[in-house]
């Protein structure tokens, strides 16, 4: 038996495919998939993600140290309590130990990192944290509820009403607000507007039960992966793992170079690969035949010997055909050719982003 | 739990074969197997006229999640496919048994359906 979240018999009795993950007893569908994803395209749907590690940062040292830690520049957050900073936290090569997200509490910090990372971040962070005057509080205690689509604004604050209203309309993209211990951020992985929720547990299945009773689809981590992937959004163990750098990964936005006497974990290396030009980028690619691309099939670019390699691949239920995201060559052009199969078959090259608020990017 | 029938021959890759009463053999995939795969969105069959030896690999069926090999369960020469799947591959989760079949085979050696397991051991054997 994994772990449980606090919604665990909540997924059961709803007729949750249980699967494990990351050590995790999590929902993988509640029956399909696709209609869950098409739910959060068209309305609203809901993920369990309390599998995430929430970690709280308190101290005078808590500024300094994330700026150190994190590729990404805390400083940006100064001033605006509730704001959310998305970052790469890396080794002293350049490599992505994992992605987060880091919000300003007041005072403090809180991060929400991956879970089948959990216990490398934990570690390098109390490693990283003995220069500094802050301390690191795991919340185990608290739920994560994500509810998301163009409709998953009001049906959140129908179900937390009146109170709730007036902050959440306030909320602007990648804001927080704390109340007591419920913390709601207008943030999440399927590229619909939305909400990530933290909730105390014991809190948690009457507001899932009371998020479904208002239309709120449950959806399980299989529209979660397929919701994000037409997104363009990264997976930890995918798109970037310890041995990739950011540049390579998409997260070059998510690197903060000013100012240039803020000196974080991996910067050195970072940038003498910038200075040199990255060997390789993360693209898009779309296939236009039937078929399904998939995570591992190698990518043949033309001119060159260096194949590239699917991060990640699927069906789009979106757009209804295949789409991925691959690391290829930098000198890739607009086409290109994966072997499926032992089949070469031709692929288009797009930046890696593929549906936005419910519509093709392409 | 899934469905298996009685009168179906299983392989535990999860094909079942129906022997036809005009001596031709249909394939599809199981219950259990549509169920593990999730949506199907995308299925691969073999050719019309083509010879397939019992074992060989006689198509893919993909789904969201992943892609999986089909086998020919029986030796013999394809004399149809269901096309429908191509514009609805849904339907093999809608209906694994009857409107989601894959394939039919003329059977060169009709005793090959022996080899296979019956309902009750592919349930066993599928589902423990």
């Amino acid at each position: 038996m994994g772990n449980r979240t606090p919604l665990y018999d909540t997924h059961v009795a709803m007729g949750g495919k249980m699967v494990d993950f990351g050590g995790w007893d999590m929902p993988l569908h509640y029956g399909s998939q696709l209609e869950e994803h098409n739910k959060v395209r068209t309305a609203a749907g809901m993920f369990d993600v309390s599998h995430m590690t929430v970690v709280d940062l308190d101290g005078d040292g808590a500024r300094d140290y994330l700026r150190y830690l994190l590729a990404n520049d805390v400083a940006k957050l100064d001033g605006k309590p509730g704001k959310a900073l998305y970052t790469g936290m890396l080794n002293e090569h350049g490599g992505v130990i994992d992605d987060l997200i880091v919000y300003l509490r007041d005072p403090g910090y809180r991060v929400v990192v991956n879970c089948a990372t959990r216990d490398k971040d934990l570690a390098w962070m109390q490693q990283q944290a003995k220069n500094f005057a802050v301390t690191l509080t795991e919340r185990p205690e608290l739920a994560m509820v994500a509810v998301q689509g163009p409709e998953a604004l009001a049906k959140a604050k129908e179900v937390l009403g009146i109170d709730w209203v007036a902050v959440i309309d306030s909320l602007k993209v990648f804001e927080s607000v704390a109340r007591g211990e419920w913390f709601v951020a207008r943030t999440g992985y399927t590229g619909e507007d939305g909400l990530e929720i933290m909730l105390p547990a014991e809190d948690a299945p009457g507001f899932w039960r009371a998020l479904a009773d208002a239309g709120v689809a449950p959806c399980g981590l299989g529209a979660r992966d397929t919701l994000r992937l037409e997104a363009g959004m990264n997976l930890y163990g995918h798109e970037m793992d310890d041995d990739t750098s950011p540049l390579a990964a998409n997260m070059g936005w998510t690197i903060a170079w000013q100012p240039e006497e803020r000196d974080f974990i991996g910067r050195k290396p970072l940038e003498q690969e910038r200075a040199a030009g990255p060997k390789e980028k993360l693209v898009g690619l779309v296939l236009e035949e039937r078929g399904v691309l998939r995570a591992d099939q190698p990518v043949v670019v033309d001119g060159t010997e260096e194949r590239g390699i699917i991060t990640s691949g699927t069906f789009s239920p979106t757009l209804g055909y295949s789409i991925a995201l691959a690391r290829v060559p930098v000198t890739v052009g607009d086409s290109a050719q994966v072997e499926i199969r032992k089949k070469l078959v031709p692929v288009k090259v797009v930046k890696p982003s593929f549906v936005r608020n419910g519509k093709s990017v392409i | 739990m899934s469905e298996t029938r009685s009168e179906l021959k299983y392989l535990s890759s999860h094909e079942w074969a129906r022997l036809e009463e005009d001596g031709t053999v249909t394939v599809g995939i199981s219950d259990h197997a549509q169920d593990a795969l999730g949506d199907v969105v995308y299925v691969e069959l073999p050719e019309v006229g083509a010879t397939l030896a019992a074992g060989d690999e006689a198509g893919v069926v993909e789904s969201v999640k992943a892609a999986s090999d089909i086998y020919s369960p029986v030796s013999g020469e394809v004399i149809a496919i269901n096309e429908d799947l191509e514009e609805a591959p849904e339907t093999v989760n809608g209906s694994p048994y009857d409107d989601g079949w894959f394939f039919r085979v003329k059977p060169s050696d009709v005793s090959e359906l022996d080899n296979m397991l019956d309902a009750d051991a592919y349930r066993e054997e599928a589902e423990g």
